[in-house]
């Protein structure tokens, strides 16, 4: 059974029709012991950090989330609290990746939010991209990134470099919404799905 | 590099997509989830579902065609029309759409937009502006979905755009109502205006009707997308081809 932690966010129902698009059920849950049982969890997110965390604190899915030792994939905003803290709030995070999510800063050209479809560059192959273009584009809508460092599988521009694919051990996060991002965005949710 | 968008707008009244010229004499043109998935197959990056009753009817969106299309489509989209609460825009939102467009509510209560901004994030806000240029100037329009009910506000456009940002919209589309359902090229030089304020993404809408159109639209005025509907909905450009084209004239696009 694939989890997909229910944060209290919006636009939860977008990753659970794109997982029913791929002839998977999911279970949208808070509880810990069903999140703790799945094969697989997906955190999602949309909206701000801060609140992101006191959504998990309120419904008291902080330690759970950071003992899964499951595949874990965050989507978006919860690809962001992976990290150790964003600047948005500020507030502290799950600290499962190393570095701090910090404002995209914007100039003449580059507009903030990121709103778009963008390709990701990577230097190795990455299971989460297999069979995927290198050039495909997934669409990013976000204001904050996370830096890019030895955890970042795939990084994208705009403006400046940021992490769009991050992993260590069990945890991987993507800073863009795959559930949105086309035919390339169903092949790697379904990569996710494969993931051992 | 980030991709210009192409952007099909459905106009939706009583669960139908319909297109009417500059907002008057609306025609049925389509089932929404068959003109969604049609614009999907051919490569539209985002979709804009305007339900154009709701507002000036002082209706809220119906979640249930909403639902139907977040089940269907895998490439984002915004829903707009009646929008006047976070409650309002929460259902709308948590039953799949990616973001949320406010017009005429957003000018009956600022602070909602940055109600909504604090609630969901900036991202999902979208702040459209029906923009009519009268004299020298550009002016803003309200309850425009119904023309008995059209009628002017106190804002100049470019300061309304400048206030809607500050506020927290994390984008604008600005509807140049002169130009709408014309098909003679977008208004550049409002657009133009409108992109020197603003830092977040611009969107431009009304008067698209040949490719030519969005290729000045993405050159001369630097808009993030480009919308439209009539001309789409009609046929007489094809998304396929309109994209071949800009890519052939070097614009970045999702090919």
């Amino acid at each position: 059974m694939l989890a997909i932690v229910d944060s209290g966010g919006a636009n939860i129902a977008s990753v659970r029709f794109a997982l029913e698009r791929l002839g998977v059920q999911s279970e949208l849950t808070a509880d810990p012991a069903v999140i703790r049982a799945a094969e697989r969890v997906i955190l999602p997110g949309v909206g701000s950090a801060a609140e992101g965390m006191k959504r998990l604190q309120a419904r008291g899915l902080v330690d759970c989330v950071r003992g899964l030792t499951q595949p874990v994939l965050g989507v978006c905003l919860g690809m962001q609290l992976l990290f150790e803290s964003s600047e948005e709030g500020p507030t502290e995070t799950l600290g499962l990746i190393p570095g701090r999510v910090a404002l995209l800063p914007g100039g003449p050209g580059v507009t903030v939010p990121h709103m778009g479809w963008n390709t990701v560059l990577t230097g190795k192959p990455v299971a989460l991209l297999d069979g995927i273009a290198p050039d495909a584009r997934f669409y990013f809508v976000h204001s904050y990134a996370g830096p890019v460092n030895a955890f970042t599988l795939a990084s994208c521009d705009h403006g400046t470099p940021f992490a769009a694919i991050v992993q260590r051990g069990n945890f991987s996060g993507v800073q863009f919404h795959p559930e949105r991002s086309g035919p390339a965005g169903a092949r790697l949710l379904r990569n996710f799905l494969t993931l051992a | 590099m980030l991709a210009r968008r192409i952007i099909p707008c459905l106009d939706v009244r009583d669960g139908q997509v319909v297109k009417g010229t500059q907002f008057r004499d609306h025609e049925v043109v389509g089932d929404i989830i068959a003109l969604a998935q049609r614009y999907r197959d051919e490569g539209a990056d985002e979709l804009v579902f305007y339900d154009i009753t709701a507002s000036s009817d002082g209706r809220t969106v119906s979640t249930d065609w909403v639902t139907r299309v977040a089940r269907v489509l895998d490439i984002p989209f915004c829903v707009a029309g009646g929008i006047r609460s976070l409650d309002g825009a929460r259902r709308i939102l948590h039953s799949g759409a990616d973001k949320i467009s406010i017009n005429s509510p957003a000018l009956e209560n600022p602070a909602l937009i940055g109600e909504l901004a604090a609630e969901f994030g900036s991202q999902c806000v979208v702040v459209g502006i029906d923009s009519r240029q009268e004299g020298g100037d550009y002016f803003v329009k309200q309850y425009t979905g119904d023309p008995d009910k059209t009628r002017a506000t106190r804002w100049r456009t470019l300061d309304w755009a400048r206030e809607a940002q500050a506020l927290g919209a994390g984008e604008v589309v600005l509807n140049c109502m002169n130009q709408d359902g014309m098909r003679q090229g977008y208004d550049l030089a409002q657009l133009k205006l409108v992109r020197a304020v603003l830092t977040v993404p611009l969107v431009a809408s009304g008067g698209a009707g040949a490719a030519d159109h969005f290729r000045e639209v993405f050159r001369a005025a630097g808009v993030d997308g480009a919308l439209a509907a009539s001309v789409f909905h009609r046929g007489t450009l094809r998304i396929p081809d309109l994209k071949a084209q800009l890519i052939a004239d070097g614009i970045c696009l999702r090919a």
